[in-house]
């Protein structure tokens, strides 16, 4: 760090920006970033946009091309439902894990936050897309965009050719099974736009030359693909539903196939950041708090922007306590950045008690070594098992309970204690671990062969079940996409005893 | 590197073609929620913003997840300050309800809530509606016209020129006259300057001027044949096409006598008024008359006929010889679609029902294209009126006239959750909408 006799002139002065005051703020930051923090990000794409925008970003799942459908509308009208009536700010940025990567800005930031926003989002958020491990392995930022592209102009090619309710049946049902459409253990392919247009363009050009009038005319049945000996006999467990779907499917149309792809597609892209919220905010949090702090003791933020700053970041790491009417769950800016300002304590001036817990990092001084390394190589679930400290937890006041639904009470099982602390920690990273918040259902077989019965099974975690009309309607969904009956069996994840059964014709009885 | 683009002038209303997707899915239940909501709300209301709220049946999102309250969980809470391991806390009271919202993975499937703006409710409400029977497609005084894109042509203003076209022409226009290049003068030029810095020897001087004549020559052409010239320019051409402009008139009739209480005369307006907002909403073009009557018929304005109060005997017949009169006046009918709506509570006064019959027998329904007449009967009356052949003197007249015509329909009102499917009973396309 400077010296305070190297004291800078203010970037700007009072509350309003133009493009020459953003472009001073974002090289000043850059500065910073790159050489005091050796943060590494994507060339930045920063965009102004007015609030009807942030709105229109909110509901396409803040990606800036989306094919339509009717449950953006709806998310549309509900955000623009809490907006209006005050319920809800916008928030200031919004930023899209791509590359170039592009940050939206909101017009109506004062020029101090635009300064918090373009650190925040433009740096943090980007430098931690760009380099955590999660990312890289399972997203394709170069490529996403023109995918995206891609999947809009198909599903609106397919809408022209076979009607807006047939897509929007097959949207509706892969939408359902987006949770399922995941590889959790193997690594997916690249996506690749051009790929895939050749790919539909060589199936439309092979179906083009080879077209027969007469095919139309021989009877349907003859139509039918039996399966090939090799799927038949191919072992068919598999955990992704949706790629199971789109690969074995009795029943679907080629285009429809391509549609579930899509779906999977972004189930799979949006995967890693379920993954990493916590420390995807935390990181950017971390990394606009120590940006701000750095402009302003270089002078290059004035005092009055320096406590606007201090004040926005204030509220985004607020935590109320549990019993607070403004409890809402655990913030994962304040727990991230609280972690991440920790390692920074713990790396500087370690106490005892740090020196048991972290003695390969406790007083080595290199704290932005331990946290880039931690943003590059850690989710949620894994950084919190490793970096989670005694103090923090003290003062965070953490404890865990358990709720057993068959218990007229819940039980405090740990407090910040000696004895709490190990088990406090490792139930937060239980929590933060995705697979305890989603039911485990996996494709079982299929008989495709025989009845084409498909087959799923739900492995109960800890006797939590699912929720029977979601479940019910979900299943509907599939059917449509398998064509035939689907069942489902819930089978206990210790005993492994089967739970309950549930069959599409059973469902279909019903209602 | 890094780029600040300014999007805020970029086209707002990006999820626009996703809301009316919604709006659309959700169409069959918002109709059924305004048709109940006609019961409470001042029905001028309609006209407005509405906050409305769709079951989840239709537009939940079903996926597979966990339910709350099964099975056990580990939480972890932050902002300990009372309790210590071991601690068992009930599930009812404060704590418990934080913890079971903590607890639910799911959030509660709830109904939605979201604001239509007025002509998203406007146009819900009278989709399927229109006037029946417009076949006089007579032009009014003044003819409407709007311009149609048709082909090109050489004049023109310079806001429609057909850039597209005039490069092409331009382009072949060049090719033709051989007009040189940039490339080929650039090239002579640089010839030009590599034999100058050349030694001169006699040859070299000969092919200099050679080439100083070329360059001199193709410039000349180069000016002689214009880029782009005045011959090339194509615009767009532009026909006015007249479009037919229907004209329409609607007379609504209300009794406003002593005998229409302030019930019925409430039932009567709502009616109206959904009708007035129905013909200013679907036909731009079409007029309204007004006409309300006790023991004599009277043309009154809107406000009026709306808002003010006026007490007396009940001659019904008074308000047909009025619309008569004005038809007479202002309405060719050769020229006009005349429609009527009639409100009543079937009062009047002896023989003057027959009189009434014997006026729209006698021509004034031949001139309508319909004739809809709403008896504002007593709730308790409903169940004895249940059958048509049953009624006031009014009515059982107005039914004969019915028998005959079918131009004239007729229907009866009790209770305001009763307006909007009467009114979509009157005014449904036909063989689309029955009476709900």
């Amino acid at each position: 760090m400077r010296a305070g006799n190297d004291l800078q002139r203010p970037l700007f002065h009072g509350s309003d920006w133009n493009f020459d005051i953003l472009q001073r703020v974002y090289d000043a930051i850059k500065q910073i970033a790159h050489e005091d923090l050796h943060l590494d990000t994507y060339t930045n794409q920063l965009e102004i946009i007015s609030a009807e925008q942030m709105l229109d970003a909110y509901s396409s799942i803040g990606m800036p091309l989306m094919y339509g459908h009717w449950s953006y509308g709806k998310r549309f009208l509900q955000e623009e439902q809490l907006y209006r009536k005050g319920h809800m700010g916008l928030a200031y940025e919004l930023v899209i894990n791509s590359n170039p990567c592009i940050c939206y800005l909101m017009e109506g930031n004062t020029a101090a936050l635009q300064t918090l926003v373009i650190a925040h989002a433009a740096f943090g958020h980007n430098h931690f897309f760009k380099n955590n491990q999660l990312f890289r392995q399972w997203t394709d930022a170069s490529a996403i965009l023109t995918y995206l592209d891609f999947a809009k102009n198909y599903v609106r090619q397919c809408e022209e050719r076979h009607g807006v309710a047939a897509v929007e049946r097959v949207l509706d049902a892969a939408h359902a099974l987006m949770d399922q459409g995941v590889f959790r253990y193997r690594r997916p392919g690249r996506l690749s736009a051009e790929q895939e247009k050749a790919r539909e363009r060589e199936r439309v050009a092979h179906a083009e030359r080879t077209f027969n009038d007469l095919w139309r005319t021989l009877p349907s049945f003859a139509f039918k693909t039996a399966p090939s000996e090799a799927t038949a006999g191919q072992s068919t467990e598999e955990e992704n539903i949706l790629y199971f779907i789109e690969k074995n499917s009795p029943i679907l149309e080629p285009w429809q196939r391509e549609i579930v792809r899509i779906v999977r597609f972004l189930a799979q892209y949006f995967y890693p950041q379920r993954q990493t919220k916590m420390m995807n905010e935390g990181c950017a949090t971390f990394v606009h708090y120590t940006i701000t702090n750095l402009m302003f003791e270089r002078g290059l933020i004035e005092e009055g922007h320096m406590l606007e700053i201090i004040q926005n970041h204030s509220e985004v790491i607020f935590q109320p306590g549990f019993n607070d009417l403004r409890y809402g769950g655990l913030n994962p800016y304040a727990l991230g950045f609280e972690m991440m300002r920790d390692i920074q304590r713990i790396c500087t001036e370690p106490t005892a008690e740090d020196r048991d817990w972290f003695p390969e990092i406790a007083g080595k001084g290199a704290w932005l070594d331990v946290l880039l390394d931690a943003w590059a190589s850690h989710r949620d679930e894994s950084f919190i098992r490793q970096f989670l400290s005694p103090k923090l937890i003290r003062k965070m006041r953490l404890f865990a309970l358990v709720d057993d639904a068959s218990d007229s009470y819940v039980e405090v099982t740990a407090i910040h204690d000696d004895r709490g602390y190990e088990s406090v920690r490792s139930a937060l990273a239980d929590s933060y671990d995705i697979t305890t918040h989603q039911p485990d259902i996996q494709v079982i077989g299929a008989d495709l062969a025989g009845d084409r019965c498909l087959r799923l099974r739900h492995k109960i975690r800890n006797g939590v079940m699912l929720q029977e009309e979601s479940r019910d309607a979900t299943l509907r969904h599939l059917a449509t996409l398998w064509g035939y009956e689907v069942r489902l069996i819930g089978v206990d994840g210790q005993s492994g005893q089967t739970v309950y059964e549930r069959s599409t014709k059973a469902v279909a009885e019903k209602s | 590197m890094s780029h600040f683009i300014d999007r805020r002038l970029n086209p707002k209303d990006k999820s626009l073609g996703n809301r009316q997707r919604f709006l659309r899915r959700a169409r069959e239940e918002l109709r059924q929620v305004f048709n109940k909501r006609l019961k409470s709300t001042p029905i001028a209301d309609v006209d407005s913003d509405h906050a409305v709220t769709v079951s989840s049946s239709i537009t939940g999102e079903p996926s597979f997840r966990h339910a709350a309250a099964t099975g056990r969980r580990n939480i972890v809470l932050p902002g300990n300050t009372m309790y210590s391991a071991g601690d068992r806390i009930p599930k009812h009271g404060q704590v418990g309800g934080q913890m079971g919202r903590q607890a639910g993975d799911s959030a509660p499937d709830d109904d939605f809530q979201f604001v239509l703006n007025r002509e998203e409710v406007l146009d819900l409400f009278f989709e399927g509606l229109e006037l029946p029977d417009m076949v006089k497609l007579h032009l009014k005084e003044v003819l409407a016209f709007k311009s149609r894109r048709s082909g090109y042509t050489t004049t023109g203003t310079p806001s429609n020129i057909n850039v597209r076209r005039t490069m092409r022409n331009s382009l072949g226009r060049r090719i033709a006259l051989r007009r040189p290049s940039r490339d080929e003068l650039d090239e002579i030029s640089r010839q030009i300057s590599e034999l100058e810095n050349h030694e001169q020897t006699p040859a070299i001087r000969l092919k200099l001027l050679k080439l100083q004549e070329t360059l001199r020559r193709l410039t000349h052409r180069r000016k002689l044949v214009a880029y782009v010239d005045p011959l090339d320019i194509r615009y767009n051409r532009f026909e006015a096409r007249p479009v037919p402009n229907t004209a329409a008139v609607m007379f609504c009739l209300m009794d406003v006598s002593g005998s229409m209480g302030e019930r019925e005369k409430d039932l009567a307006k709502r009616f109206f008024v959904l009708l007035h907002l129905f013909l200013k909403r679907r036909y731009e073009r079409t007029e309204i008359v007004f006409i309300r009557h006790t023991h004599e018929a009277k043309v009154v304005d809107e406000d009026t006929f709306f808002y003010s109060m006026q007490s007396g005997g009940t001659i019904v017949s008074s308000a047909l010889d009025e619309m008569q009169r004005v038809i007479a006046e202002k309405y060719p009918v050769n020229e006009w679609n005349i429609y009527a709506a009639q409100a009543s509570d079937g009062d009047n006064s002896p023989y003057d029902s027959n009189r009434c019959q014997e006026i729209l027998e006698g021509g004034l329904l031949a001139k309508c294209q319909y004739f809809a007449y709403v008896e504002i009967i007593d709730a308790r009356e409903r169940d004895i009126f249940r059958s048509a052949t049953n009624g006031t003197p009014l009515w059982n007249s107005y039914r004969s006239v019915s028998e005959k015509l079918p131009r004239l329909q007729m229907v009866r009102l009790a209770v305001p959750e009763d307006i909007y499917p009467v009114f979509r009973h009157l005014f449904a396309k036909h063989g689309s909408v029955g009476l709900g």
